[in-house]
Formats: structure tokens, sequence, C-alpha cells
């Protein structure tokens, strides 16, 4: 993919600003926005790897990926870009990984209007620093990425909600008895899980369980997002669903303020100082305290 | 300007934690490579408080300092320059806290790799990250190394599995990075510092991910009359939407050497043989494992031997674990490279592979990670061969060559270090080699923690020397 385009619209000396499709809080206003190439570039099933502009929809691989029976570990919604930048995991982040791991390989445009190369296009590869976990949840302060190179998996031969009443017991037991579930959701009183693979395993590990299947798992929309360490869940109140085993909480109430160690507001300034040394590059983003 | 450090070292950690005799010296000048430097002075700190007053004198100093675990790197990270002082972590091997119900475990760098997984195997779980060295290797070194090994193919390298890092920077500062809630605030510090080779600072505490061990498993050993035909498998069983729990090839060199020194029942007539493991639920692995016999069968396998029980799939893992060993009866010498292509180009790679090797009128023995395209091309040699050390080198930069330009990267596993840092513009351009530089200078503005690695460097490091004697132990 040819990013000489893209790169000279970020290029300049003034604040500029990426847009996507604005699923996750969009562009930064006020400031010149500039849209990163869009469209699948090459798909390599027996690879498990995918390339595509940034701008491409999330919608749009999945769908790819489907004719391939395969799947990415990606929330499904806005633009690939935008969910790796945010760095949001999905769902079933138990089962399938952080969003984090999904990025082999990115072309990103720095704030010097160069194209700078992260990562690599295999599977596997500890070929110099590791730049592209750096730059998953970034929030575009430190480049504009421009194509990325991911990591796709084989889509699951079945995949099946169960739920069970679950008031008294730590929530973990349950855990332990599902082994390895693609997502545990606990709303202090019910346990909701994703079991994936052949049938009969499903169905055998969730009637060892003592859970029957259901159309549906409760609705996430309209809570915040807390994360907290998953020892703690336990102790939660209040209205929530919490994803047992990762810690991320979907919760009425707004999540508690987090105070960041010092030491990690120091590197995060020297990061920010060395790649966009004049703060162009998304202006008003501060990543410790901003949540998309 | 030593002795200096030495004494201000002794006042900060005690006497009997630095060492400065030149017998001792010498034990810490290499790793598992065939490179050696010059220590200037080694610490063994017990906790973060001692590895920070260490540092904090190499901070005063301006003097570089270089973390090591238990040497096992085979790209020469740990080798200290320009007389470093050498942070031991040896003395650091507490298994602070195991947290089974959120599958989680707490460590001091210096914990041994198998350590770990031995201490929560009463659990059902162990740490996914299996080295071939993982009987000796720390998990310090794992994180500065984003260590892999055979099951990082399902369950993904070092990275994956460590959730957060307590770390003393170039600074003398104490800063914990990532958290053990999902999403920390800010950058992911944590994943930067994961591969940083200990450029970045060194990890005092690490917060592991643990895995429950699958409730099935099942190993079967296939061969093969034509090699090609036993890569093609490799990708095929991926496209064919199986992810094996590890998928190693090895090759008839490897097979009959290996043979000779394990007796497993290699088939040693065999051009190449694969071991399949797949591991899970019960209906998954035998779904998963008929996948891999019918296509292992399309590509016209010779056998298909599946273990049978636990006694003999342990001999099977044993026979791929044993390479080295057996690779001692045949050359006294060997280099070992590592390099990642993609897994539809491993036919003609390796074709390449053994056309290079026979150009220079060497041996070769395959035994690597095909499932991931994770080539470990052994050259076998004899030193006092008039002129065969120069034959191995070029043939070796031909090899890494031929993987990149196959659309492969540097390295999978062993990491750059000394050895591949002036290979790092086969892959990066500069102003790509200057964002890893800016990485590197954000955490350590001084360029203190073990300076001279990964990147590519106009700095004599004249002390960087070739071994006249092989390292005395490695793991492939």
């Amino acid at each position: 993919m040819d990013l000489t385009a893209f790169a000279d619209e970020v290029a300049g000396t003034e604040p500029v600003t990426i847009a996507g499709m604005a699923t996750r809080g969009g562009a930064v206003s006020g400031v010149r926005a500039v849209s990163a190439p869009s469209g699948i570039e090459w798909i390599e099933p027996d690879e498990m790897t995918l390339c595509c502009g940034a701008a491409t929809p999330v919608a749009e691989i999945d769908a790819t990926l489907a004719e391939h029976g395969q799947e990415i570990a990606v929330p499904p919604s806005g633009t690939i870009g935008g969910a790796l930048a945010v760095g949001r995991s999905g769902i079933r982040r138990l089962g399938y990984g952080p969003v984090r791991d999904v990025l082999l390989q990115v072309r990103y445009v720095s704030a010097a209007g160069d194209v700078v190369t992260a990562g690599g296009p295999t599977v596997k590869n500890v070929t110099g620093f590791d730049l592209c976990r750096l730059l998953v949840g970034s929030q575009g302060t430190l480049g504009f990425f421009g194509d990325v190179i991911v990591r796709t998996r084989p889509r699951p031969a079945h995949e099946q909600w169960f739920h069970v009443a679950w008031p008294s017991v730590d929530p973990h037991d349950l855990l332990a008895a599902l082994n390895r579930p693609v997502a545990l959701l606990w709303d202090g009183t019910q346990c909701w899980a994703l079991l994936a693979g052949q049938l009969a395993d499903i169905e055998r590990i969730a009637a060892g369980a003592g859970m029957s299947p259901v159309a549906e798992r409760p609705s996430l929309e309209g809570r915040h997002r807390w994360s907290v360490a998953p020892s703690t869940l336990s102790a939660l109140s209040g209205d929530f669903v919490a994803e047992i085993g990762v810690g991320v909480v979907h919760h009425r109430e707004p999540a508690p303020v987090r105070v960041p160690d010092p030491g990690v507001v120091a590197l995060t300034n020297r990061l920010k100082a060395r790649f966009d040394p004049t703060g162009r590059l998304n202006p008003g983003i501060d990543v410790l305290h901003d949540g998309p | 300007m030593m002795a200096g450090v030495v004494a201000d070292l002794r006042h900060a950690i005690g006497d009997d934690g630095v060492h400065d005799r030149p017998g001792e010296l010498s034990l810490y000048r290499k790793d598992a490579s065939n490179m050696e430097g010059v220590a200037g002075v080694v610490c063994f700190p017990r906790d973060t408080e001692q590895v920070r007053r260490c540092v904090d004198v190499a901070r005063r100093h301006q003097t570089p300092f270089t973390a090591r675990g238990s040497g096992t790197g085979l790209a020469g990270g740990a080798i200290p320059l320009d007389e470093a002082i050498v942070i031991s972590t040896s003395k650091m091997t507490s298994i602070e806290s195991v947290d089974v119900a959120t599958r989680r475990a707490w460590v001091q760098p210096g914990v041994l790799n198998l350590d770990l997984t031995r201490t929560v195997a009463p659990f059902g779980l162990h740490f996914a990250p299996d080295p071939s060295s993982q009987q000796v290797c720390t998990i310090g070194g794992n994180v500065a190394n984003n260590a892999g090994g055979p099951h990082c193919l399902s369950e993904g390298v070092t990275s994956a599995h460590v959730l957060a890092i307590e770390a003393v920077l170039a600074d003398a500062s104490v800063v914990t990075l990532g958290g053990e809630d999902p999403e920390p605030a800010g950058y992911d510090l944590r994943g930067a510092f994961v591969g940083s080779e200990g450029m970045c600072g060194i990890a005092t505490k690490i917060c592991v991910r643990l895995t429950p061990d699958p409730p099935a498993v099942a190993t079967a050993l296939v061969d093969f009359a034509d090699i090609r035909a036993g890569a093609s498998t490799v990708s095929a069983i991926i496209a064919a939407g199986v992810v094996p729990a590890a998928l190693e090839m090895m090759d008839r060199q490897c097979l009959v050497a290996v043979e000779a020194y394990v007796h497993a029942g290699l088939p040693v007539d065999a051009a190449c043989a694969l071991l399949v493991e797949v591991a899970g639920e019960e209906e998954a692995v035998r779904a998963d494992m008929e996948v891999c016999r019918r296509v292992a069968g399309e590509h016209g396998c010779t056998t298909f031997r599946l273990a049978a029980d636990d006694a003999e799939r342990a001999l099977l893992w044993k026979a791929r674990k044993s390479a080295f060993g057996a690779v001692a009866r045949i050359k006294p010498n060997y280099y070992l490279h590592d390099t990642v292509v993609p897994r539809r180009v491993l036919p003609d790679v390796l074709d390449q592979v053994y056309e290079i090797v026979a150009r220079h009128d060497l041996q070769v023995l395959n035994v690597f990670h095909a499932g991931d395209g994770n080539l470990h091309p052994l050259l076998v040699y004899d030193r006092r061969e008039p002129g065969v050390t120069e034959r191995v080198a070029a043939a070796g930069r031909e090899i890494v060559t031929a993987s990149v330009a196959a659309g492969g990267v540097l390295s999978g596993e062993h990491g750059i270090g000394l050895e591949k840092r002036e290979l790092m513009p086969l892959m990066f351009d500069g102003v790509s080699l200057a964002a890893q530089a800016a990485l590197r200078s954000a955490f350590d503005p001084d360029g203190i923690a073990n300076p001279f690695k990964v990147l590519p460097s106009a700095s004599s490091c004249a002390d960087v020397q070739a071994l006249a004697e092989p390292p005395a132990d490695a793991w492939i």
C-alpha cells in the first residue's frame, strides 16, 4: 500500500488529528483532520495474517475473514486503526487475548511526516524493540497508523452462551470449572459464559458446571468501563457486569479516578517528547487520563 | 575508575554481593553465543532495593551496566562490553505470590522458567513460554528476550504472558509498568519493555499469567520421504483451521543424529518428520488430530505415529529437545541461527538453506518451530579446519538475508543482541531505526543500560571477540 499521499497529508508543522468512523470518541475537534487509507491489501489464510489500510472498517475485515473460516480478536465496530489506537479489547479477551497482541506490523506516519515501520510481517518476531505494543492504545499521540498487518484466528466450530444463577459463591470457582471459557460475565448474582469449540465439549462442560444455554448475554450499553485487578472483582458492589479473569467491569457508576505513578508519568512525557516534540499529533489528548 | 565503582557497589549492597576477582569475572564475559566481552565487576543483588542501589552506582559513575539471568541467550544480549557492571539476578529467585483463582503469579526475575511451572503444577497451571533452555533460563531473561518455545504456537510468546513489570530504570528510579488490571492508563510501557534486551532497565518483579493445563493432549510423529511435502503440510494444517499446541520439524540429518543419541525409534530413513501436538478439550483434540492425520496423508506422509501414552509422548519430546546433545556427536562446534519466514515459503527457504550450506561446504541440521515458520538451521563444523569459521559466518549471513528476502524477519525468539545488530537495516530504514532508538532513549536517556546492543552502532566495541572455545552449554 502506498502511504506517500497519507504521509504528505500528515506532514507539516500545524496540529493535526486523525479521523476514523467516530465510534470511539472521534477526532480532536477544531484541528485539521486526516484519514488513513482504507481497504484490504491482502489476506493469507494459511499464515493467519491480513494486511489492510488503517481506515478499513472492522466489519469489512470480519466479513472477508468469515469467507476463510477465520476471525480477528478485535471489537466489532469502527476502523481497525481506531480499534488498535484505542486498544480496548472486546468481550472475548479472556479466551482470545487482548487487542494489543493482534498487531504484527504497522507502518505509521510520524510527527515529522515520515513513514515508519514497526514490527514485522510474520506471526513470530523479536527483531528490535516492540514498538507495536507501545503504539496499540497510544490514541494517535505517537503517530498515525497508515497500514497494518494483523494476526487472525480460526473461527470456532461452535460458540454458545450459557447462564447460571450464581448468588453466593465466588465466580472464580465457575472459572475453574469451565477451564478456558471465551468469556465469563458476573453481575453479583448470575453468571454468563461463552464457550467455543466442539459441540460435545461445550455441552459436557456447561452441564458439568450446571449452566444452561441462553440466547443473549446482558447488555453492556450505557455503562462505564472500569479496569481493576481480577482478584478484587469478588468485592464489587452496585449495578455492574464484570469480566471474570480479565478485570474489565461495565458499571453504572463512573470509574474511580486513577492516579498514575509518577515514574509512569515521567516515562510517558519522555516518550511523547521524542515521538512528537511539538505536540502536533492529536493535540489535547492526555493518554494517562483520557479514556475514549 | 573501576576501583571507585567497586568500592561504591560494596558500600551499596555489601562485600559478599560484589565480586571482582579475575577468575570470577571471566565467567561473566559471555553468554551462550560465540562472542565475549569484558566484565568490570559482578553484583548479586537480593531484592529490588539492592538492584536500585547497584544501578544508582552505575548512574553516578556513568558506567554501563548489563543485567544477566542464567546466560543462556544466544545473541550476545547479556555480554558485558567496556568493563560494564554485570548485575546478576541469580539471587532473586523468590516466587512471591501465586493466585490460583485468577491464574497469575508475582516472581522475582531470577526464578527459573521450569521452577515456576513446577511450583504451580499442583494447581493444574503452567507458565506457557517454554524455551528449550527452560530448565535453566530465568523469567527475567524470558522477559528481556520476549522468549518463545514450541508451545508458543498456540499460546503466544512471553509478552502475551506478562501483565506487569516492576523495573529499575537507568536513572535508578523504580517504576511499575503495566498492571494487574487489564487496561492500565496510558501507553503500554509493559509491552515496550518486554523484549528490550536489558536496554530499558532491569525487571525486579514480574507478574505473569498462568495457563490452565489442557485436559487432553495428543502427540504424533509424522514422517515424509520428501522434505517439501513435510514443509507444505505445516501450512496446510493451519489453513485447515487447526492451530496445534506445537508443530516442530526435524530433517533427516537431525533425525539420524538424535536417534543415535536417545533411541526413540525415530524414522532415520525419512527426509523429515513433524512432531505435532494438539491440546485442549477431549473432542477438540480428537477432531484436530484427525484433521492433522488427513492433511498429512494428502501430502503423502509415510507413517503417522500417534503416541499411545504419556511415556511415548515424553520420549518424542525428549528426542526433539535433545538435538543439542546429539550435535556434539557430529562435529565439535556449531552455529545456531534463528529466523522466521511465512509458513508457505518454508519449502523454498529450506531448499535455499541446503543450497547455501552445500556451496560453503558445510553441514546443517534443521530442527525448528515449523508451525510459526521459525527456522533454526544449525551449522556444525570443526573450527580447527582452516577457513571454516569464515565460511560459517558467510553462510549464516546468507541464510538470514534469504529469510528476510522471502518476507521473513531477523529473529523469532533469540533476539538481536550483538549478533544481528548490524543486520537490522535489512528490515528497517533509517527513520524506523530512529523510532526504536527514541523508545530506548525515553527509558534510558543516558544510554547506560546494556549499551550497543540491538541497534546498529558506529561505536567501536572493539572488545567483542569471537570465542576461541565453544560455549559449554546451549539449548536449541
